[in-house]
């Protein structure tokens, strides 16, 4: 048997229950497929509060944020198949052939869109090269947060946190909220990786010091770690002989940065942009791959979740009236050396594009910058800034109705500096 | 003059703070509420305390919770002990209350996910 449906959403953390809602709306026969027991992804153990300021205007949790959009996804009907695997993705005229497999079994569905939501993935120490035993008590800044706020068990005592990234620095407070010492927050760059309102609500408000310039260089510890040698680096990013210090903790969590999971894209031959480490999308989320469409931290890993959800429902809108007829034309987006990256990385030529929503960082912080779109070296865009740091993307609205684009057109995106 | 990095929103405006006779003068604010957040924490800090509650749930030992409003930011502790004192038993509702008027501060612990009313 051979179920069908519009559109197959894969993953039920905040960008997947949006492409679905949103794909619903537009009156496609949506299925989501979830490979854990609950909906809600990473955001059901994200407890602390900062979600949906920018669209909802309030400080939620993230099991606040997200079960708003389960309850919508509930209210309207949508079919989850939870704890389901997406074992296999073919390509057919029709669209996509998935093989799913559950409890129930192995099922093959017909979907002619596809739209990714499988999140992002935490660095872990094999992928950052830290020398030593391979004793317990190394672990990601995420697995900590499971262990402390899905299974209420306090995972250290005494913990030395590498990386700062935003949930490092959460796992720091919490972690101290909860009885434990996080001994310094050790970061090898110059600068921190998460949002500064964090390096003040969870590290300053509890006297938790950050070292910057620093890094962890070696670990110690049969059984469980029992201690870590860190070190100051140079501008290289080379530690410096003479500067170890070794430090006594039972843990070592590393907060070393995330990555779009793009396994299943990979095997579709869908591109991946060597910045993002997402898939390159137009403006309509769609991939090079007709039909395949990406959204949330798969796509590019966000700071807020607010965007998430949106290029979740931006994803699901237009993945419900794709149409395979069409012939896929884009333009690509040219970002200056200044950015880090642009998302989305072309423009769909197909249709009309009115307002579309671009996000971007810049590749250091600049202050009194201006952000601006050109097309064939005029100005359609531009949006000042007093600062851009590469850790706060930023996101705009841009309208390119009345303007004529062709494939020859080309298209610039950049920050300069401001003149005025 | 004290300068102050705003919490209220991921913006983290860098905010100075001077007293002005009896105002204060706030400066590198985007808005209001960084205004009115550079000001409580020269007078009167505040947070929020997120965290946990045991719970009897086998499959849910956890149950994520809040505190309705800010509280005093030197009360943080207490708080997280007084919610330690409790293990939730009823399968709570979102919003629902856990513990009613947390050490006389005038904010309720409520439970922020209807996670055991799925179970």
């Amino acid at each position: 048997m051979i179920w069908t449906c519009d559109v197959m959403v894969i993953g039920g953390g905040p960008a997947g229950l949006a492409a679905a809602i949103s794909a619903d709306k537009e009156g496609a026969r949506v299925v989501l497929v979830e490979r854990e027991a609950r909906l809600g992804g990473i955001l059901k153990q994200c407890i602390h509060d900062g979600f949906g300021l920018v669209r909802y205007e309030e400080k939620l949790s993230g099991p606040e944020y997200v079960e708003r959009f389960i309850d919508e996804f509930r209210s309207r009907g949508i079919e989850a198949k939870l704890m389901t695997f997406v074992t296999s993705v073919e390509r057919i005229k029709e669209g996509f052939k998935v093989t799913l497999v559950s409890r129930d079994g192995v099922e093959v569905y017909e979907a002619k869109s596809l739209v990714l939501a499988t999140g992002c993935r935490e660095r872990t120490s094999k992928q950052v090269f830290i020398h030593g035993t391979r004793p317990s008590g190394i672990f990601t800044a995420g697995t900590a947060q499971h262990y402390t706020n899905l299974l209420g068990q306090l995972p250290t005592k005494r913990c030395v946190i590498l990386g700062s990234g935003d949930i490092g620095l959460i796992m720091a407070r919490r972690l101290t909220l909860e009885g434990a010492e996080v001994v310094g927050v050790y970061e090898i760059k110059n600068t921190p990786s998460g949002l500064t309102r964090n390096i003040h609500q969870c590290l300053n408000d509890f006297n938790i010091p950050l070292h910057l310039s620093h890094t962890v260089t070696r670990v110690f510890g049969m059984d469980r770690l029992e201690a870590v040698e860190v070190a100051k680096v140079d501008e290289h990013l080379k530690p410096i002989p003479g500067t170890e210090e070794k430090i006594e903790c039972d843990a070592l969590i590393l907060s070393v940065g995330l990555i779009p999971e793009n396994e299943l894209a990979e095997t579709l031959e869908v591109r991946i942009d060597n910045r993002t480490k997402g898939p390159i999308c137009d403006s309509n989320l769609m991939t090079n791959i007709p039909g395949i469409f990406a959204c949330g931290n798969a796509l590019h890993v966000n700071d807020l979740v607010d965007y998430v959800s949106e290029s979740g429902e931006i994803a699901g809108k237009n993945a419900a009236h794709f149409k395979r007829a069409e012939n896929k034309s884009v333009i690509e987006i040219v970002p200056s050396e200044t950015l880090l990256y642009v998302v989305p990385q072309s423009l769909n030529l197909n249709g009309y594009i009115n307002d579309f929503v671009m996000y971007f960082r810049s590749n250091r912080i600049y202050e009194n910058c201006i952000f601006r779109l050109k097309i064939d070296g005029r100005t359609v865009f531009e949006k000042r800034y007093p600062i851009v740091r590469p850790p706060e993307m930023e996101r705009v609205v841009i309208n390119l109705k009345g303007i004529n684009l062709r494939a020859t057109t080309v298209v610039r995106a950049e920050i300069v500096r401001d003149e005025e | 003059m004290s300068t102050i990095v705003c919490i209220t929103c991921p913006r983290g405006c860098t905010m100075n703070i001077e007293k002005a006779g009896s105002d204060w003068t706030v400066t590198g604010n985007a808005c209001r509420r960084g205004r009115d957040f550079a000001i409580a924490e020269m007078t009167d800090p505040r947070r929020t305390v997120c965290t946990t509650v045991r719970t009897t749930f086998k499959s849910a030992p956890a149950l994520p919770c809040r505190v309705s409003a800010d509280i005093p930011k030197d009360k943080m502790f207490d708080v997280m002990k007084e919610i330690s004192k409790v293990t939730v038993s009823k399968q709570l509702n979102r919003g629902d209350v856990i513990i009613k008027d947390v050490l006389g501060l005038g904010v309720d612990v409520i439970a922020t996910s209807d996670l055991l009313t799925q179970l």
